[in-house]
């Protein structure tokens, strides 16, 4: 799943291309289009889409992601988000509430539970 | 016997932040701590000391807050070479209490594992227990101490339950010495190693914690409000509104009744010692000059007061997430608000505290404007100025019309703060800043006792900033202002003929163009060491020059001496001025070169003097000159 979804490094991209949304599956979001109620279960943690973009490399924002606990099977849920341009946005994760840009969370990918 | 059972064993905090470790610190050592800086480096070092029972000493060092022992700043560095003993003139820890807060375990139980790792003997700490308790949430002591391998001691820090626990345990392994660790086995770990310690962590706490059944939903209920997008940046102005109209309403109220109590000091001893210079060098310069200085200590406790509670009460966050886009649009980090907002007490505290920002640029960013946020020190100054030119007038009943020019300029300071942060971002630093990921903590009702020994330890040390550095200044302010004495049958005033009368009349032509008098000059010149030297130095300016013919209080001097527009121009001068040695000194000590205390003297110094300019120019051209 992880080299299916490597994108070359173009920072432009912040989209999925359509054949990539129709391979992820339905109810499959990154972290970064979620909306406010949106939960789910963690399916899958990278940081790929944006080298250059973050201040840090895509390996240490990844680690990063992971020691916050954004965690392949982790629980997690938009609680709220900035005013302006919808960012920041605060998660539940598991059993804490965490902060984060949507810049940093695209390669976070959420199987949304079915409403 | 062992080396060991000699001297105090050492004993390191260690925990993820919001866990409550400073309350358990507090809790362990009351008032027996110290609050230096590591050698090298500028993270605070704060150690107590603890006698247990049977007598045996403890030295415990509270160690900066991290998630991981794979440091990201300065101060989570700290925190790993504290654990693992490479820190320059630290010894290696005798025992490791990691500090966990008993609701939210997950993270911890990565970094306890990490800790293991490292080898050192160690006492988990479940703090805030009685939280968990009251949520319903069931650990399985005994089996987590089996899986850890390490004692568990449960404990309410605010209210010193399970600290005597907590001792004994560290004790009783400080006594085993050498025998509970073992060589240190930890480094960096991969991506997939963290995944790896995660998964662990899940299946011990699959194993021996049963979910809340009561869970924590008072805090999403309050967040629903706090972090609302129009309503919770509402709420934000409003704290900062009423923070700063208790700053000068109840702050200022002590202040007064302080004023007073040194004027009647001075006054006793006028009327007690023959007049003469031993009786000015006591009233002019040392009563008047530390005085006036003394006297804004209420408002700096205020201060305090209100960022300490809203940081305990777990507001502080949610004021950076609410902050984060729109300091975003200036190029500063969401880290960026809690040092700059730290700046508005001081700007020391504030550079220093930029350490959590663990991107080079973002920092110095951070850094080099934190100095515009109105620290404490130029309350005095916008006090003396606002007291002296702006009526005290009260509109709707409560709003003070002198509280909104002091909430202006406050505003000013933010506003330029975040220019100055956009042009260094957009001109000299084009790039992404760092990731902004935080943790949102649990509500919490502070605790009165923790608030108060913060503020209290704040308040310290500024009385000593104000002992060690204003006193000798005011010492050589006196001097200055009267050495050389007037040669006999002078009719001048005194200080005409002193140094600093001199330095003032020549440095005069250069500010002149900005409305500034020669006194001020003189004041500036002190005032460069500290900016509220400035207000002691104009009393001690004024007083001498006038003694005897005008004892009123130094704003009513000012008010008769200086046109309005000199007064707004010494505002706006004092919005931008680099008048504080000391935050030049800790600039060079953070960024290790004289580059950036040379680049903030200099824009900040171009910025006063264009600012002033132009206030007293548009101030005359209106008719208040």
């Amino acid at each position: 799943m992880h080299d299916m979804l490597a994108e070359p490094a173009d920072v432009a991209v912040t989209q999925l291309a359509p054949t990539q949304v129709a391979a992820a599956g339905a109810g499959l979001v990154r972290l970064s289009a979620a909306r406010p109620g949106d939960r789910g279960v963690i399916v899958e943690v990278g940081a790929q889409s944006h080298p250059g973009g973050h201040g840090v490399d895509v390996d240490e924002l990844e680690r990063r992601l992971l020691e916050f606990g954004f965690v392949e099977g982790a629980h997690i849920e938009l609680l709220h988000e900035g005013a302006i341009r919808r960012d920041p946005i605060a998660v539940r994760l598991d059993d804490m509430r965490v902060a984060l840009r949507r810049r940093d969370a695209e390669d976070i990918w959420i199987q949304l539970d079915a409403r | 016997m062992s080396e060991l059972a000699l001297r105090p064993a050492r004993v390191a905090l260690v925990g993820n932040p919001n866990t409550g470790k400073t309350a358990l610190f507090n809790a362990l050592t009351g008032s027996r701590q110290k609050v230096a800086n590591y050698a090298g480096v500028t993270v605070e070092r704060k150690e107590g000391h603890v006698t247990t029972a049977s007598g045996r000493s403890l030295s415990v060092l509270d160690l900066p807050g991290t998630y991981s022992l794979r440091a990201r700043s300065p101060d989570e560095a700290v925190t790993r070479d504290a654990v693992l003993g490479r820190l320059a003139g630290e010894a290696e820890p005798d025992v490791v209490v990691a500090v966990a807060d008993a609701t939210n375990l997950r993270l911890v139980l990565r970094l306890i594992l990490e800790l293991k790792a490292v080898g050192r003997p160690m006492v988990l700490a479940l703090n805030m227990y009685d939280i968990a308790q009251r949520q319903g949430l069931r650990i399985d002591l005994d089996g987590l101490r089996r899986e850890l391998g390490c004692p568990i001691v449960t404990t309410v820090a605010t209210r010193k339950r399970g600290v005597d626990d907590l001792v004994a345990q560290v004790e009783a392994l400080a006594a085993a010495g050498e025998i509970g660790g073992h060589a240190n086995a930890w480094r960096e770990p991969t991506a997939p190693e963290i995944r790896a310690a995660h998964r662990e962590a899940q299946r011990i706490l699959r194993a021996y914690v049963r979910p809340p059944e009561r869970p924590d939903t008072l805090t999403g209920k309050i967040d629903a409000v706090l972090l609302h997008p129009v309503a919770g940046l509402a709420i934000l102005l409003g704290l900062l509104f009423v923070m700063f109209q208790g700053v000068f309403t109840w702050g200022k109220w002590v202040g007064d009744q302080m004023g007073d109590g040194f004027t009647a000091l001075g006054a006793f001893i006028a009327a007690h010692l023959p007049p003469g210079l031993l009786a000015s060098f006591l009233t002019d310069g040392v009563i008047s000059g530390v005085g006036s200085v003394l006297v804004f200590l209420p408002q700096i406790l205020v201060l305090f007061f209100f960022i300490i509670l809203l940081e305990d009460f777990g507001y502080m966050a949610r004021a950076a997430f609410l902050m984060d886009r729109i300091m975003g649009g200036a190029g500063l980090h969401g880290r960026a608000f809690i040092p700059l907002l730290s700046s508005f007490a001081c700007a020391i505290p504030g550079i220093m505290s930029t350490r959590v920002i663990d991107n080079k640029r973002d920092r110095l960013t951070t850094i080099l404007v934190a100095p515009l946020m109105t620290c404490s020190a130029r309350i005095p100054v916008y006090t003396l100025i606002i007291g002296a030119f702006i009526p005290d007038r009260t509109y709707w009943g409560f709003m003070s019309l002198q509280g909104l020019v002091m909430f202006g300029l406050y505003a000013a300071g933010i506003v330029s703060a975040l220019g100055v942060s956009f042009v260094i971002r957009r001109v000299f630093w084009r790039g992404a800043v760092e990731p902004f990921l935080m943790e949102l903590p649990s509500y919490k009702l502070p605790s009165a006792a923790n608030v108060a020994r913060n503020v209290l330890l704040r308040g310290q040390i500024f009385v000593s900033r104000a002992g060690r550095i204003i006193f000798p200044i005011m010492i050589v302010v006196w001097v200055l202002a009267n050495v050389p004495g007037p040669p006999p049958g002078a009719t001048e005033p005194a200080i005409n003929f002193s140094v600093a009368g001199r330095l003032g009349h020549l440095l005069e032509p250069l500010l002149a163009p900005i409305g500034f008098n020669w006194q001020m000059t003189v004041a500036l010149i002190p005032g460069f060491a500290a900016r509220e030297v400035a207000v002691a130095a104009l009393g001690t300016v004024y007083a001498v020059s006038d003694a005897g013919g005008n004892p009123g209080a130094l704003a009513t001097q000012l008010a008769h001496h200086w046109s309005l527009a000199t007064g707004l121009s010494f505002l706006a001068w004092y919005v931008f001025a680099p008048q504080c040695a000391s935050t030049l000194g800790v600039v060079k000590r953070e960024t290790n070169s004289w580059r950036w205390p040379i680049i903030m003297f200099l824009y900040m110094a171009g910025l006063a003097y264009l600012t002033s300019f132009a206030t007293y120019h548009l101030a005359v051209a209106l008719g208040a000159g």
